[in-house]
């Protein structure tokens, strides 16, 4: 692999959330890890381990309790129009046409070239012909193509998606995680995909790190470097997939 | 005796067949048979009890052509309706702008919140001695009280519509750098708008209500004073009943005008159940 830049850098992150008892609820606890440019990484935990949480605080929405999170050297304090997240339930806005949705982020660029990018990212992501369509009247997956469109078309340098095919049945959710790494190959963005589905993360990622239950701190990390598209049934992965479920302490051997 | 028992005879046996019909003519045909029951069962209990005063379907049929014909119906009907528009849309231009703020703002929900909630649970009809008082016996008097019954329910819908904006949305907007006037047109008003309609629904049958109440007590012209005026003028009850139908159609047909509202686009996505 050639040599990359350090994109995403997290340093002795660590959250805790006030609770009604009064003692806090730890959720992260001193997370140290770095993410390259270009480098599509998922974030692998069981639910609850504060996946949600650590994205969050990427994305700038919460603050860390203690450490930081700085993207290209800059500390991040609050959300960037360029730095966009795919959310885990729908964030696209229903009260307006895919077209409408999609040109959030480039609102202000001049009429021409809105209708221009607009138009790529959503042919990219296949709504070509349902411009003009409400999201109501979408289906689940097509609902989260729209909403990847609308994270595309603003060039983002980084994308949070927060288990973005959660919601989504097993067929297009296979559709929507090979045409993510088509569309990934394509732009090559910087990407934070957190999962807690295993084969998941296998399919993806060019680096998988594992979380423990909370309060989450990472148990270990797997590189997979292996090209797409990936034959899950090989044994490489057999043995990957292995070691994903030894980290996460759970035998998948039932 | 044998006229309404033939109606309700053909309408039971009609509401019984009816249950073999396509669902669409169903919708259609059950509801004007219980209609005609309860026309048949009202009839009856007149010819029963022999009153004298109380008068049958067929009474205050006459005395609805009566009204029509001696063009007294329309002018209440328009005095009635006048109020109510410019009450209602006042309260609309006041209340829904007002909510979006209370609603957003946590320093105007703070100040302005206790205010709107100990107003509210005053009766408009309460008020009418102040209207009165302030705007004379008319329609400046009957705007006013229709303002208020509007205002409140369109008020406290807005602010909740608006403070019921999910967090995903939020937090979209936000990192889209959707800020200021941009945000309140193409986040938090879209967003609470099919709340605010329903808002809207309600305070309009509230206004329908209170309108007729007003007429009643306080006013020289309107559909309420029409039934009143209808007692006072020789215990007219036929023309009461008849009035009385007449306010229930209107209800009606406002209510089926502000619903269509809720068939645009842009709002549908409120009213779906998720
Ligand atoms: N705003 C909050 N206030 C209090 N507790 C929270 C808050 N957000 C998350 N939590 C708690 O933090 C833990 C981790 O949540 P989350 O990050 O959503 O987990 P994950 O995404 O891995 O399933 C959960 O126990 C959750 O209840
Ligand atoms: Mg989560």
């Amino acid at each position: 692999m050639t040599e990359r830049r350090p994109k995403v850098v997290f340093e002795g992150l660590s959250k805790s959330f006030p609770q009604k008892s009064g003692v806090r609820l730890s959720v992260l606890e001193d997370v140290d890890l770095t993410v390259e440019e270009g480098e599509l990484i998922c974030l692998l935990g069981p639910s609850g381990c504060g996946k949600s949480t650590l994205l969050n605080i990427a994305g700038g929405f919460e603050a860390p309790t203690s450490g930081s999170v700085s993207i290209d050297g800059v500390k991040v304090d609050a959300p960037h129009p360029r730095r966009v997240f795919v959310f885990q339930e729908f964030g696209i806005f229903p009260w307006a046409s895919v077209w409408d949705n999609v040109v959030l982020g480039i609102r202000a660029l001049p009429g021409e070239q809105q209708t221009e990018i607009a138009q790529g990212v959503i042919d990219l992501v296949g709504l070509t012909g349902f411009e003009r369509t409400y999201p109501m009247a979408l289906s689940g997956g097509m609902k989260q193509r729209v909403e990847v469109a609308r994270a595309l078309a603003v060039s983002p340098d980084v994308i949070y998606m927060d288990e973005p095919f959660g919601a989504l049945d097993s067929l297009t959710r296979l559709t929507m995680r090979s045409e993510l790494i088509r569309i990934w190959e394509e732009r090559r963005p910087t990407i934070l995909f957190v999962t807690h589905d295993v084969d998941e993360a296998v399919q993806l990622a060019e680096r998988v790190v594992v979380f423990s239950a909370r309060p989450g701190r990472i148990a270990g990390e797997v590189p997979i470097d292996l090209p797409h598209p990936r034959d899950l049934g090989s044994p490489e992965y057999g043995s990957v997939k292995n070691r994903l479920y030894e980290l996460l302490g759970v035998s998948h051997l039932i | 005796m044998i006229g309404p028992l033939l109606v309700l005879a053909t309408a039971a046996v009609g509401l019984h067949l009816s249950q073999r019909l396509r669902s669409g003519a169903q919708t259609w045909v059950s509801p004007i048979c219980v209609a005609a029951v309860l026309f048949a069962l009202w009839d009856l209990a007149c010819e029963v009890s022999e009153t004298r005063i109380f008068p049958t379907p067929l009474d205050s049929w006459h005395a609805f052509w009566e009204i029509v014909e001696s063009e007294r119906l329309w002018g209440d009907v328009v005095a009635s309706l006048f109020r109510v528009t410019w009450g209602f849309l006042l309260a609309a231009g006041i209340g829904i702008p007002l909510g979006l703020v209370v609603g957003w703002s946590t320093r105007a929900f703070w100040s302005l919140n206790p205010i709107i909630q100990g107003l509210r649970p005053i009766s408009p009809i309460a008020w009418i001695p102040i209207a009165i008082l302030w705007f004379g016996i008319g329609d400046g008097a009957g705007i006013f009280l229709i303002f208020l019954a509007s205002f409140f329910p369109v008020t406290v819908g807005t602010t909740s519509a608006v403070q019921n904006i999910s967090l995903v949305h939020q937090r979209s907007a936000m990192n889209f750098g959707v800020s200021g006037i941009d945000l309140f047109r193409r986040v938090v008003l879209p967003a609470a708008l099919p709340q605010i309609i329903t808002s809207l629904r309600i305070a309009l049958g509230v206004a329908w209500l209170v309108i007729v109440a007003a007429e009643m007590v306080g006013m020289d012209s309107g559909l309420g004073y029409l039934i009143n005026d209808a007692r006072n003028a020789g215990s007219r009850y036929d023309l009461v009943v008849a009035t009385m139908i007449v306010i229930g159609v209107i209800g009606i047909v406002l209510d089926l005008l502000i619903r269509r509202l809720e068939h645009f686009d842009e709002v549908r996505w409120g009213y779906v159940k998720r």
